[in-house]
């Protein structure tokens, strides 16, 4: 790989910010232009995720893109790690992103400004964050896509929304400071913030200071485990997620994957070389995940407003994965990286479905709202969410068409054949009994009652969720006539909804090559040293040279600290 | 010097979390505008504390440990300027939450005495 295309791995992260900021000189009124440019540049991500993709796939081309910013070597720069698990995460940030840009097009893009600046900074700051192969970096992008969702949570106002971002800022700010202290402990003993040379790091670290690391480790996991809603520190999820607009609720469904993301990645890295820190942890996520589960299924069944549905719906599926993650098994974190892709997709179509369903309710609930609390040099050229829409006679065909992509994402999130959620959940089912009860396998980590906690809870969400959306379902579409004349669905609305549930039903038709490619991908993340080898591989510097080069210094006093 | 950071430390770190847990959001604000404090300290000392010390090395033949380590003050830098803007940012809400539920409790309605 040489010339121009070296730099495809810097794309997801440039092309969004510089049409972000491109849009921001661009007069608010411009919309057409604006939402083609912010479709273009979903778009221009998820070529590139792809064409990422293709090329660790290639057996003739390394498994692992490395790409050093300003061309500073490991570990002293920043590096951009381009692997299966990030390629993956950054095409689904983008088809979501897009699909979603494409949603708003019609109706949520105008009621507030800078929606799609913002909304491409969130895509920016989410490639960015599976993209990065360094611990601070990670943070700033963080601060990136969590910044653009708080602009973008508030976007169009109203009472509801700001209420819901206040709780949502201050946990977050929250989850940052834990986050700080977890890679300062983490730094302060290894003297690294590169997550490969962290690896290498710990081979060589004081037995003594094991305890304080694994301290530092367990601070900086909470900071994630608030970003994927893990119980019990996911108690605004659910307000937040159903106060945001369509769009970037649907977005946001792959916010929460990020700290999935991160959580597995550190795991594979840091707990799978053998040693003091292996498995460090993986209960707490196992018993954490069956928590999780636990609380997102008796949450699915306490409410009968769609949008909290699906926000006990996102807890459940990051439920899930940790649980798989804190399991350690190779072969189910293969169908966990399966079942992530399709319920991440069926969980954005929920959130745009429940946009139309909840349509006649906010239309009431807007007459509360008081006008906008600080005044903005667009407000003119800014439309309200209702215009056009009022109560009156039913469409049969967007009825028919809401009722029918409504079914399917059912059967998509609960788990039912023959889509993908049934042959993702049924590939963790028998990998999870495989590997606990079966011949060959010693229990992993956790006991057996937590194996058969985890899979009983599995099948009992899917049933309970199954019994949620049915029951709204009914109400929406076959018992409420008169709240379904308010679904005045537009074009770019119902396209958006289709692409998502085309994209989930192509998932299950190319389970094949799809479960391939996250077998592949899992095996990968069980080998951390061919990570450490891509990204540390120019280099030849383990710390051994370190000490060496600071006994020739006439330092050394600090070997191991200092680089 | 250390137990004195360490105290400092701690005792921010204590103030921020309890005004963190209050009803208001004038207190929460400045609940977390200590803790940004504290976790900004924290990070500064996790370079060691030296008095004195440059950060940068000058010449060929040095004493790498007479040196203050460089990367926790560029990463304090950027923790220092990201929780600046966010804390801005929550002052904005603040505002705008007191004048449309015109409560500045929290959940944007007074709880029960």
């Amino acid at each position: 790989m040489t010339g121009f295309a070296n730099h495809v791995i810097i794309l997801p992260i440039m092309l969004p910010i510089v049409a972000a900021a491109f849009m921001l000189l661009l007069n608010e009124r411009r919309r057409s232009l604006k939402n083609r440019i912010s479709i273009s540049a979903a778009l221009g991500i998820a070529a590139s995720a792809i064409w990422l993709l293709v090329q660790v796939e290639n057996p003739n081309t390394p498994e692992a893109f490395v790409y050093k910013l300003a061309n500073w070597s490991a570990p002293f720069g920043i590096v951009l790690v381009a692997d299966r698990l990030s390629a993956l995460m950054v095409l689904v940030t983008a088809t979501v992103g897009a699909v979603a840009l494409l949603y708003s097009t019609s109706r949520w893009a105008v009621l507030g400004p800078r929606y799609h600046s913002l909304f491409l900074l969130l895509l920016m700051g989410l490639s960015g964050a599976f993209l990065t192969g360094d611990l601070f970096n990670l943070y700033v992008f963080f601060e990136v896509l969590l910044a653009a969702s708080y602009g973008l949570l508030l976007h169009s106002s109203g009472r509801r929304r700001v209420k819901a971002g206040l709780h949502y800022v201050a946990v977050n700010l929250a989850g940052s400071f834990f986050f700080l202290v977890g890679v300062g402990v983490i730094y302060a003993l290894t003297g690294t913030l590169n997550m490969a040379d962290l690896v290498e790091r710990l081979a060589t670290l004081d037995p003594d200071q094991i305890p304080l690391l694994k301290a530092g480790a367990a601070v900086l996991g909470i900071a994630f485990l608030v970003k994927s809603g893990a119980w019990p520190l996911n108690f605004w999820l659910p307000t937040t997620y159903a106060a945001a607009a369509a769009p970037v609720a649907a977005i946001f469904s792959v916010m929460t994957k990020v700290g999935v993301y991160i959580i597995l990645r550190l795991s594979s890295l840091l707990t799978g070389t053998e040693g003091s820190f292996e498995l460090f942890g993986a209960s707490w996520l196992l018993f954490g995940g069956v928590g999780t589960i636990l609380f997102a299924t008796f949450g699915v069944l306490s409410t009968r407003h769609v949008p909290r549905i699906a926000g006990y719906a996102t807890i459940i599926s990051s439920g899930t994965v940790l649980a798989i993650i804190g399991s350690g098994s190779e072969a189910v974190i293969s169908a966990a990286l399966y079942y992530l892709v399709g319920s991440t997709l069926g969980l954005a179509a929920l959130f745009l479905l429940a946009d139309q369903i909840t349509r006649r309710e906010r239309l009431e609930a807007a007459d509360q709202d008081v006008g906008p609390i600080f005044h903005d040099d667009y407000e003119t050229a800014l439309q309200s969410e209702f215009e056009g829409v009022e109560v009156g006679a039913d469409i049969p065909l967007t009825t028919a068409l809401l009722a029918s992509t409504f079914f399917l994402v059912t059967v998509l999130l609960v788990g039912l054949p023959p889509l993908s959620g049934f042959m993702a959940k049924f590939g963790i089912l028998s990998g999870l009994l495989t590997a606990w009860v079966g011949q060959n396998g010693a229990p992993l980590a956790g006991t057996q009652t937590a194996a058969w906690l985890l899979v009983t809870l599995i099948v009992l969400s899917g049933f309970t969720l199954l019994l949620a959306l049915v029951r709204s379902g009914i109400e929406t579409f076959w018992t409420n006539h008169e709240q379904a004349a308010t679904m005045a669905l537009r074009p770019a609305e119902a396209a958006a909804v289709v692409l998502l549930v085309l994209m989930a039903i192509a998932l299950s038709l190319f389970a094949g090559p799809a479960l391939d490619y996250t077998d592949l991908a899992s095996s990968y993340l069980a080998d951390p040293d061919a990570y450490v080898r891509a990204v540390l591989g120019g280099v030849e510097l383990v710390p051994n040279d370190v000490v060496q080069i600071q006994g020739e210094l006439g330092g050394g006093a600090e070997a191991g600290v200092m680089p | 010097m250390e137990i004195v950071l360490a105290i400092g430390i701690g005792v921010l770190a204590t103030a921020g979390v309890y005004l963190l847990l209050r009803p208001r959001t004038f207190q929460v604000i400045i609940g977390l505008t200590l803790t940004t404090y504290a976790v900004n300290l924290f990070l500064v000392s996790t370079g060691r504390v030296k008095l004195g010390a440059p950060p940068l090395v000058e010449g060929a033949v040095v004493d790498v440990a007479a040196h203050a380590d460089p990367v926790p003050q560029a990463l304090v830098l950027t923790s220092i300027v990201i929780s600046f803007s966010m804390t801005a940012l929550f002052l904005v809400i603040l505002l705008a939450a007191r004048g449309l539920t015109g409560t500045d409790h929290v959940d944007g309605e007074e709880g029960e005495r």
